[in-house]
């Protein structure tokens, strides 16, 4: 009860700001605009994720060591509480995210009319036309010679959409490295001249408690989402490593993909 | 396509004027060609570029210890295979699994590598660089080894107006070198255009078995369809077009080549197990093995009566075409 009482005070400054900022939000000027940051953050089930070092348990109950946890995000919408959505334009959608490169992990959005956003969607991978356009075109992350290094295919013309790569005792020797390696290599948007698999997913993420991001010119809230590597290997397919440690262009990784699509959630909304 | 070719020999005309010391190149369809597939408005073919191109494909620096360059393994006296290699042998002696194919006539291309991997030209090169059996580096070090090459920034330069070298000049140059690689002055070529003398009657009778016997995939001025196809060779591991579309009707179908400049290419199919062109067609005649999705119209074999076999033989040594082997703007200066 006494903490109750204490509450109190807050709700009500709580609620009078609320009612405030709705008044606000009546006259959100149609020109106004701002930014809004997505923050994503990696984890592993509840543990912050840290490469190389921590031992994690996966569903099929083996131990791995994480040294790589790389995806693309792109075609990032936002919407609105209205249900109408803001596409953030097409050149500046795309992000490589990288757990070894803290910088990759903030996208920063700007130029985004105010309003308040309820929900993030966006792509994991890459669609199927910067799969295929001229190489001229393809600057920054997706160039093959610089930033999507090490997620392009070559010998499949295609990007690599998520890519984990570690160790575990479970994992057969590989002679090359004389490690016991696991790699995950998830691609494949379908194909161009012939059909065949498609990775690329889709997420859709709202806050549980329902925050919503109010951007302003004055204000730049952030999405704060947590990623968990953990469900890579588990979710609808608990991946054994002894029998799918190599995992890249094949009928199984569309396995993987179903489970990671499920990887990310909205932790929280800072305002 | 044909404004196309219009803007290009306009473009090459007030090159000329401009700077009259460099002959002026342009890509020029042989008349009796299709259009080509490649998209040249996005690369359009300059001498600066085609010589960029032609310095890239001889520097072995495009390997991870400047041992092998595109060149080692497509040698021009070879019709650009690699001569005498049924797999190609790569960095460190590493052998491959697959034979070289000539790298000929690939603005008709649809889709390269035997299984038809990469269906861009522009995107081609960093298959063989990244390759830990070929080239063994990586796209990015090239780039950035190149950057501090003092021969590259003029060049790019004058091929690009940047001394800035990135990853899509580097492919664009190198497509430019290929696709002036063509081959259409053979006698074939020759009779094709009007020349009745070109070719032997024996020859011409080869020519009319060809196109019946083999020209359901060995199709059209290019000799090939550019078709993923099952010609009923023993398969073993390799699934070919299967590991690009995992899809099951794909598997052991391999791309059909060209039958121009056989002579120089020897040996012969995905895996280089043919040493001769007698023993290729006595595999259509005796040779087919049942195997998943083997084409229809080899699955019983192809009938060819010894004296057909001669005249087929005949025939294909009219396709080869000296001209292509020792044009010197496509050697190493
Ligand atoms: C170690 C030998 C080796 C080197 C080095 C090499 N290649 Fe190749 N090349 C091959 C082999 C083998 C194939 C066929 C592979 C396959 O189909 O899977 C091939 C295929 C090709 C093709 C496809 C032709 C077609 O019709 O499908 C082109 C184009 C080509 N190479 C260009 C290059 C270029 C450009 C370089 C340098 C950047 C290069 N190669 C370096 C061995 C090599
Ligand atoms: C069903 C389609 C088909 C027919 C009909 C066919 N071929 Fe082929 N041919 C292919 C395919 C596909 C390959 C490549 C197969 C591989 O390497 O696995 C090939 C390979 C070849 C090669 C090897 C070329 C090289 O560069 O390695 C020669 C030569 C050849 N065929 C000649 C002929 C002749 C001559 C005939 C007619 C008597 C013929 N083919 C009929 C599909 C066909």
């Amino acid at each position: 009860m006494k903490t109750l009482k204490n509450i109190f005070p807050f709700a009500l400054l709580a609620a009078l700001l609320v009612v405030a900022s709705c008044k606000k939000e009546d006259t959100i000027d149609p020109n106004e605009k701002g930014s809004v940051v997505l923050e994503f953050d990696n984890i592993y089930e509840g543990q912050q994720l840290k490469l190389n070092d921590v031992t994690y348990k996966t569903a099929a109950g083996e131990d791995i060591n994480i040294s790589q946890f790389d995806y693309f995000v792109s075609n990032i919408h936002l919407v609105k509480e209205d249900g109408s959505e803001y596409i953030v334009p097409q050149d500046n959608s795309y992000f490589l995210v990288k757990e070894s490169n803290v910088a990759s992990q903030t996208l920063t959005l700007t130029d985004v009319p105010a309003a308040n956003y309820k929900s993030v969607k966006f792509m994991i991978g890459v669609d199927s036309l910067r799969n295929t356009m001229d190489v001229s075109k393809r600057t920054g992350i997706l160039d093959p010679a610089a930033g999507a290094a090490g997620m392009y295919w070559s010998w499949n013309s295609g990007y690599i959409f998520m890519k984990m790569e570690g160790t575990s005792p479970s994992a057969p020797l590989d002679s090359a490295t004389n490690l016991r390696k696991f790699r995950m290599h998830i691609g494949g948007f379908g194909g161009l001249n012939s059909k065949t698999i498609n990775n690329i997913k889709e997420a859709s993420l709202t806050d549980a408690d329902g925050e919503m991001a109010k951007v302003r010119a004055s204000a730049k809230p952030t999405f704060h989402i947590t990623v968990d590597a953990s469900k890579v290997l588990n979710g609808s397919t608990n991946v054994s490593l002894k029998t799918n440690a190599t995992t890249m262009f094949n009928a199984f990784s569309v396995n993987v993909a179903n489970n990671y699509q499920s990887m990310f959630k909205v932790d929280h909304v800072h305002n | 396509m044909k404004k196309v070719f219009f803007l290009f020999v306009l473009v090459a005309l007030s090159a000329c004027k401009k700077d009259d010391t460099t002959t002026e190149l342009t890509f020029v369809k042989p008349v009796h060609f299709p259009e080509p597939t490649y998209k040249f408005e996005n690369n359009r073919i300059t001498r600066a570029g085609f010589e960029l191109g032609r310095i890239l494909f001889y520097d072995g620096d495009l390997s991870r210890d400047g041992s092998i360059s595109c060149g080692s393994c497509h040698l021009q006296s070879a019709a650009f295979t690699h001569h005498g290699h049924d797999v190609s042998h790569g960095i460190d002696d590493r052998i491959g699994s697959r034979n070289a194919p000539p790298v000929m006539n690939l603005a008709w291309g649809k889709t390269f590598f035997w299984d038809g991997g990469v269906h861009d030209l522009d995107l081609f090169a960093i298959a063989p660089i990244e390759n830990p059996l070929e080239m063994d580096e990586t796209f990015a070090n090239v780039v950035s080894k190149l950057k501090k090459k003092a021969v590259y920034p003029p060049l790019f330069q004058k091929a690009f107006g940047t001394t800035e070298i990135s990853g899509p000049l580097v492919l664009k140059a190198l497509s430019q070198f290929q696709l002036m690689l063509v081959s259409a002055e053979s006698r074939y070529d020759k009779f094709r255009l009007g020349d009745t003398n070109a070719l032997t009657a024996d020859e011409k009778t080869g020519l009319e078995l060809v196109k019946t016997k083999c020209g359901n995939c060995h199709a059209g001025e290019l000799f090939t369809d550019d078709s993923f196809r099952n010609n009923g060779i023993q398969h073993f591991g390799d699934k070919g077009r299967f590991r690009i579309t995992l899809n099951d009707d794909d598997a052991y179908k391999f791309k059909v080549p060209s039958l121009r400049n056989l002579q120089y290419t020897a040996p012969y199919m995905h895996d280089g197990r043919f040493l001769t062109l007698d023993a290729v067609v006595e595999h259509y005649r005796k040779g087919v093995r049942q195997s998943p999705n083997i084409d229809p119209s080899v699955s019983n074999g192809i009938s060819i009566t010894d004296d057909e076999k001669q005249k087929i033989l005949t025939f294909l040594s009219a396709l080869n075409d000296e001209n292509f082997i020792r044009n010197k703007e496509f050697s190493e200066q």
